[in-house]
């Protein structure tokens, strides 16, 4: 089954893709930025709010030894999650198209085969 | 989102936790009833799962000259309802402070409130705020994965403002601090979360909308007119 007005979805959002690496692009040659990221900047606010008084009082049980393994991590996250999505994707539309061969005549059937 | 272990003081952490815990409980309980009741919904549960896992993993620049990341949590709250969102979150955001030191332990209870618990909120209210206001599905599903992820970095925000409030100004100056750091960086990030949520909803549509009719996620009308639009 296809629903919506064929493609106009995905041209919407490969256009909003592309706005949104027009930004970083056009970010990227005003000035040097570091790129670091919010959360660790949150960080520096804490500093400067408490003067740089405040410690963690707990550390993190584990930290990965380098930046290397650390995307190794990040990057086995994203591999297992578009992993299933992918795999039940294409289960269903194997499903459906399962059901519609089965439901055509005969010719259709041997045709599809 | 992620507050980094040990950055919450007493007795933030504990409240936090203390919010979250029953929230998260009362989800497990409500995955675990749905999947007995309705095993159908299973393979969605897992999509929506991996969606999080997948952009929650990605860390984006934005126009400020930092990076943040996506939560994904919109997904799960438009089909699942933020209860059962919340189970999903706790997942990744446990994945993350054991292994990845993103967020922490200490610090889980104030991240699955904001990611799992507040985020998921608002997505699921300004979903079903969208469909009885007659917008179209996929703009109505734009907006609540949008919002869903900004509403999550201000909550943040605020959480960190409330446990550090500024000597002058109080707990308000340090939220407009915090603020500074999470809200503007977030906006296109969140609009293009929003954007690829509502591209993966459609494929999920296209192949099982007959499960999300009869879980009340979109009604059969809507997908009628969806049908009619690309016959």
């Amino acid at each position: 089954m296809k629903i919506g007005s064929g493609m106009k979805l995905e041209a919407i959002v490969l256009g909003l893709i592309m706005l949104f690496i027009a930004a970083f692009a056009y970010t990227a040659s005003t000035g040097n930025h570091d790129w670091s990221g919010a959360d660790s900047q949150a960080e520096g606010v804490i500093s400067d709010l408490t003067g740089g008084s405040y410690t963690p009082w707990y550390q993190s049980i584990y930290e990965p030894p380098s930046g290397e393994i650390e995307s190794l991590l990040f990057a086995l996250q994203a591999a297992v999650g578009s992993l299933i999505i992918g795999y039940f994707l294409g289960y269903y539309r194997a499903i459906a198209k399962a059901k519609a061969v089965s439901a055509a005549p005969d010719g259709d059937r041997k045709q599809d085969a | 989102m992620h507050i980094m272990e040990g950055f919450l003081p007493h007795p933030w952490w504990e409240i936090w936790f203390a919010l979250s815990l029953p929230v998260v409980a009362y989800g497990v309980h409500r995955m675990n009833r749905m999947i007995k009741d309705n095993r159908e919904t299973l393979p969605l549960l897992a999509v929506a799962g991996a969606f999080v896992f997948v952009l929650s993993s990605l860390k984006l620049p934005s126009v400020t000259g930092s990076c943040s990341h996506p939560t994904g949590t919109g997904m799960g709250s438009i089909i699942f309802g933020p209860w059962i969102t919340s189970v999903l979150a706790v997942i990744v955001l446990v994945y993350q402070a054991v292994f990845l030191a993103h967020g922490g332990l200490t610090t889980l209870g104030a991240n699955v409130f904001s990611m799992g618990i507040a985020g998921p909120m608002v997505g699921y209210l300004v979903y079903r705020a969208a469909m009885r206001s007659g917008l179209h599905l996929f703009l109505a599903v734009f907006l609540a994965a949008t919002l869903a992820d900004w509403a999550t970095y201000l909550v943040t925000a605020l959480q960190l403002a409330l446990a550090f409030p500024a000597a002058s100004g109080g707990a308000y100056a340090s939220f407009e601090a915090f603020a500074a750091v999470f809200a503007i960086t977030q906006v296109p990030l969140a609009a293009v979360e929003g954007a690829v949520t509502a591209l993966m909803f459609k494929y999920i549509v296209e192949l099982r909308s007959d499960v999300l009719v009869r879980m009340n996620v979109v009604s059969a009308k809507a997908v009628a007119v969806l049908k009619e639009a690309a016959a």
